[in-house]
């Protein structure tokens, strides 16, 4: 019980940082044309590599300093968010709608349906996740769907596994089993007794879901394969730093403090969620 | 009973591998653009084209195509590159080494690191110190290895360049290795400058794989660490006069081991499988470099050499931590 107190205690100004960070962060890209200092894709050859505000040469505007073809770094960034996030929700929900429907399927009605479940899952284990969400992309052409489609693809086996597990101990609980004697189907007991028991888990795996997918995208765009170069990505920018990191560090340095941010706000995010429905801590 | 479970792991892991190959192959193959038509200058005949897509089998029916080529696998024929025109098989076993040798430096980075947090953790269990790494290694484990590269690179390629960030050795250097398990083979030939120059490389990208997995040992390794330091014959050894160090090495974490060696396993195979981004953002000449630039290239043969490879890798070592799981816990062993 000790542990359990110190753990809520410990978690809520975590996730009210966590919180704060992520609604800021939305917010800003949301109403990214009017937050924007600059045009995202504005270049300009006379005010490239620009240093953030506080350095010498720095041009007022542009806070955060410009690329090397004169880009300025916080607009790119904020509209970057947008990507970002619409990957996140879109990657994170369709993986998690698809995996935890196989998840219950498998863990509740077990037999067949659990056997080939669980051996597909073991072949999607088996493949390096990067390098099949590389793959994937290339074959499915670059585009925001695309790394959707891929990204919901690759990570659905998160949610089956642990879902499955889930359904597999309510299924055995005497709760399913009153239901069934009551006269209830089981597709009934499965959806209206099983699928509310197990919903705690799948809100605190989604939440940490998107933080992964943020970064998948990230890396999708630093290898040049998320969606059209034009656009600015956390990822492609992040690619842009790393040729220029001599030259000009803060290219690298903000993109990649943006995503660090967002994605341990997402992990802090599903670790209370998960420590708050969680039986035992509670 | 060993040999039984053994068996029977055998056989799924033959299955799991069929399934990966039938998904690799159908993937691949249903996506858009005509390699042939890459490899070839513009304005080549029809009938050039033709020849091309014969020599590679692409002009027969798509089952035809996948059992000749699992036909090929079996026989240890993996096809040719279609970017490099060289024998996949080989471009694969030049790559292996330098990721295994990657992938296992990594490995026991994150082994120390992790161990040595737990142990410690353990030791100050309820106090300030243990706080301190539960904070540390969450926020450790939450940030991927990607991520970690890219800090590493900023941190010591930039702010204070001490480690080398891109590639696997300095290309000035004469290498009279004749395998390609260069640090292996540099520490065997007493050749203590390369090794020095081989670490100085393969340093950064794997501390960048190591953090994740160190963090993750070092909370579960603690948390069966402080359970098994309740139980009798740990008080028993404390009572006798054992320090509680002592008590930690000598005692618990033998017994404490055992869960956290099944997690290792699993967290490899995830370890190895970030070595692909982390190698192309270090330009460490890898297995994972490979694959992205055969991804890129569209260069089907190579890409599923690469996979299917990857994925031995994976089935063996999850086979591997089995066996040794079975092995090492008496209950499996006597059952």
């Amino acid at each position: 019980m000790d542990d359990a107190r110190v753990a809520r205690r410990g978690l809520s100004p975590r996730l009210w940082l966590a919180g704060g960070w992520l609604v800021l962060a939305l917010l800003a890209t949301i109403f990214a044309p009017l937050i924007a200092p600059q045009d995202p894709l504005a270049q300009d050859l006379m005010l490239e590599r620009l240093p953030p505000f506080w350095l010498d040469g720095a041009e007022p505007g542009y806070w955060l300093g410009t690329d090397s073809l004169g880009r300025d770094l916080l607009s790119r960034l904020i509209f970057g968010g947008r990507i970002a996030f619409i990957v996140a929700f879109a990657a994170a929900t369709s993986a998690c709608l698809l995996g935890s429907a196989l998840g219950l399927i498998a863990g509740y009605f077990g037999g067949w349906a659990d056997r080939i479940i669980s051996r597909v899952v073991d072949v999607w284990m088996a493949f390096p996740p990067v390098l099949f969400a590389i793959l994937l992309v290339a074959v499915l052409g670059t585009g925001l769907s695309s790394v959707i489609l891929a990204i919901a693809i690759i990570d659905w086996t998160r949610f089956c596994r642990v879902i499955r597990a889930e359904a597999m101990s309510q299924a055995r609980m005497d709760y399913v089993e009153s239901a069934r004697i009551a006269g209830y189907g089981r597709i009934g007991i499965m959806l209206r007794e099983v699928l509310p028991n197990v919903l705690p888990s799948v809100v605190a795996l989604l939440s940490l879901e998107m933080g992964i997918a943020v970064i998948v995208e990230a890396i999708l765009s630093f290898v040049n394969l998320s969606i059209s170069t034009d656009d600015p990505t956390w990822g492609g920018i992040i690619a842009e730093g790393r040729l220029s990191i001599h030259q000009a560090w803060w290219v690298l340095v903000f993109p990649l403090i943006t995503l660090i941010l967002t994605v341990l706000s997402f992990s802090q995010f599903g670790e209370a969620l998960k420590a708050r429905f969680d039986p035992v801590l509670r | 009973m060993l040999l039984q479970r053994f068996l029977v792991r055998l056989l799924t892991m033959l299955v799991t591998l069929f399934g990966v190959a039938i998904v690799v192959f159908v993937v691949i193959r249903v996506a858009p653009g005509d390699p042939i038509a890459m490899m070839l200058p513009p304005g080549a005949s029809d009938d050039d084209i033709a020849r091309l897509r014969a020599l590679y089998g692409l002009d027969k029916s798509i089952v035809q195509q996948f059992f000749i080529w699992l036909g090929g696998v079996l026989h240890g024929d993996f096809g040719t590159s279609i970017s490099l025109r060289q024998d996949v098989l080989g471009l694969v076993f030049d790559r292996l080494p330098a990721t295994l040798e990657l992938a296992t430096v990594a490995l026991l980075m994150a082994i120390v690191l992790g161990a040595t947090a737990a142990i410690l953790g353990a030791r100050s269990r309820g106090t300030a110190i243990e706080a301190g790494i539960d904070v540390v290694s969450g926020a450790t484990l939450s940030i991927p290895d990607f991520l970690w590269g890219l800090v590493l690179i900023l941190l010591f390629g930039v702010l204070v360049p001490v480690f080398d960030i891109s590639g696997r050795v300095s290309p000035q250097l004469d290498l009279p290795f004749v395998t390609q398990f260069y640090l292996v083979e540099s520490i065997l030939r007493l050749r203590f400058d390369l090794t020095w120059d081989l670490l100085k490389h393969i340093l950064m990208p794997a501390v960048a794989l190591a953090l994740p997995l160190a963090a993750i040992i070092a909370q579960l390794l603690k948390q069966s660490l402080k359970e098994v330091l309740d139980l009798d014959y740990v008080v028993l050894a404390r009572v006798k006069g054992f320090s509680e160090t002592q008590v930690i090495l000598r005692e618990a974490l033998k017994n404490a081991a055992l869960p956290t060696l099944t997690l290792v396993g699993v967290q490899f195979t995830f370890l190895i499988g970030g070595t692909v981004i982390v190698e192309r953002l270090f330009s460490y000449e890898g297995l994972g470099n490979m694959a992205i630039d055969a991804v890129i290239n569209r260069d089907l043969p190579l890409i599923q050499g690469i996979v299917l490879v990857f994925a031995l890798l994976f089935v063996l070592i999850n086979l591997a931590v089995d066996m040794m799981y079975a092995l090492l816990n008496p209950r499996l062993r006597h059952g």
